[in-house]
């Protein structure tokens, strides 16, 4: 049992993980990385959401009607993202105005509703939670990684303190959205060749 | 002449997908073949433009603060029910795409035939959720309303089909296999949005 939860939770890190490998919830994770601030701060919502709807999800699994799922499982993501809303309104507001819609497009991120359908419908509580925070932590990982490499070339920052020496050309095109494709597209080459994980086509 | 500027700015210089990264799962999952790229590409166009102006009334008649004052109801009028925006919207969204797909099927057959599959997807793609967010946020007026709702979905049937295109010739080239897929997928997007910014700048 512990060795099941322990792969639940060790999978969705790095050998199937939910942005370079499952190929869920990239548009966030595009938008949000231009400082390292707003990713950590996006990463820990998508987190708290997927591990609590999961949490939802499993425990409702015996009486939610198969036909009905969808809307169930929507209205449950959405009540948690309002909360997530509404709670960095009070508390972050600088934040959150940079954060724009993407708190508001947690409720279609493809990562909560795929480990919804995938997990949360099939299994009890406890692993559920642990699937979803896994998830939430893949994702996490990936975020804070493209959000590293963009605001350092970009700005030569990171967390908003100057940390390459002031010599150093900012380099624009980071910041911008080809620089996050490109970003991404990079790391996703680089982890695939570690865990050879290849598509035919 | 502001609603053609804005049309021009919400296809080309502030495309939904290459400058906002929306929708960008069915973007990838769906532009393997030109075919599917394009039904995708106009279901999307459809859905958006039914979708952001019906959000916008929603909003107007509902949900803003004091916007329930046309019913005469003093309490009703005090009601500020904006934090409900985001389950109203994506409510609104699914019941609106079954409508499109049983319309489509009802008077329409060989359209529906042909978009059948995407239609369902649609609602859990971001572009369209997040096409009524920003018209929320940058607070457009209805006749902008209409025009954004067309011109973004029409901006990402763009990207999509040249997408779609560009991956047909990709097949036949020699990728590392790590970066075959996905990676080379994200890259040569990075390449377009790059080129879309040179739009960037044009103002009618």
């Amino acid at each position: 049992m512990a060795a099941k939860l322990q792969k639940v939770f060790t999978d969705p890190l790095s050998e199937n993980n939910p942005i370079t490998i499952q190929i869920l919830g990239i548009c966030s994770s595009l938008a949000v990385t231009t400082q390292l601030k707003t990713a950590l701060v996006m990463a820990a919502s998508l987190t708290i959401v997927t591990a609590g709807s999961n949490v939802v999800i499993s425990l409702l699994r015996n009486t939610i009607p198969a036909k009905i799922r969808m809307i169930v499982e929507m209205v449950v993501v959405s009540v948690l993202v309002i909360l997530a809303d509404q709670f960095l309104r009070a508390y972050m507001f600088d934040v959150s105005r940079q954060l724009s819609v993407f708190v508001g497009l947690i409720i279609t991120n493809c990562i909560v509703m795929g480990r919804l359908e995938a997990y949360a419908l099939q299994n009890p509580p406890l692993p559920s939670l642990i699937d979803g925070l896994a998830n939430g932590l893949g994702y996490s990982a990936v975020l804070v990684i493209v959000a590293v490499v963009r605001e350092l070339l970009g700005s030569g920052k990171l967390l908003g303190y100057a940390v390459l020496p002031a010599s150093y050309p900012a380099n624009g095109l980071m910041l911008l959205a080809p620089g996050a494709f490109i970003v991404l597209g990079l790391l996703i080459w680089a982890q695939r060749s570690v865990t050879k994980h290849f598509e035919t086509a | 002449m502001d609603l053609l500027s804005l049309a021009v700015r919400s296809i080309f210089i502030e495309n939904i997908l290459l400058s906002t990264f929306l929708g960008m799962c069915s973007f990838l999952a769906i532009s393997k073949r030109i075919e599917t790229a394009i039904g995708l590409g106009v279901a999307v166009t459809l859905v958006q433009f039914i979708t952001v102006p019906v959000n916008w009334a929603l909003k107007h008649f509902f949900l803003d603060p004091g916007a329930l004052a046309w019913t005469g109801v003093p309490a009703l009028a005090a009601l500020d029910l904006s934090f409900l925006n985001f389950i109203v919207f994506i409510a609104t969204i699914a019941a609106l795409v079954q409508l499109v797909e049983m319309l489509l099927d009802r008077y329409f057959p060989p359209l529906y035939q042909a978009l059948g599959i995407f239609l369902p997807l649609i609602t859990v793609n971001c572009a369209i959720l997040g096409g009524s967010l920003f018209m929320v946020e940058r607070q457009y007026t209805f006749p902008e309303t209409l025009v954004y709702g067309f011109a973004s979905g029409a901006g990402w049937a763009l990207a999509i089909i040249a997408m779609g295109a560009i991956r047909k010739k990709l097949r036949y080239s020699n990728i590392p296999p790590g970066l075959r897929g996905l990676g080379i997928t994200m890259i040569v997007t990075g390449l377009m949005a790059m080129t879309f910014m040179l739009f960037s700048g044009i103002n009618l």
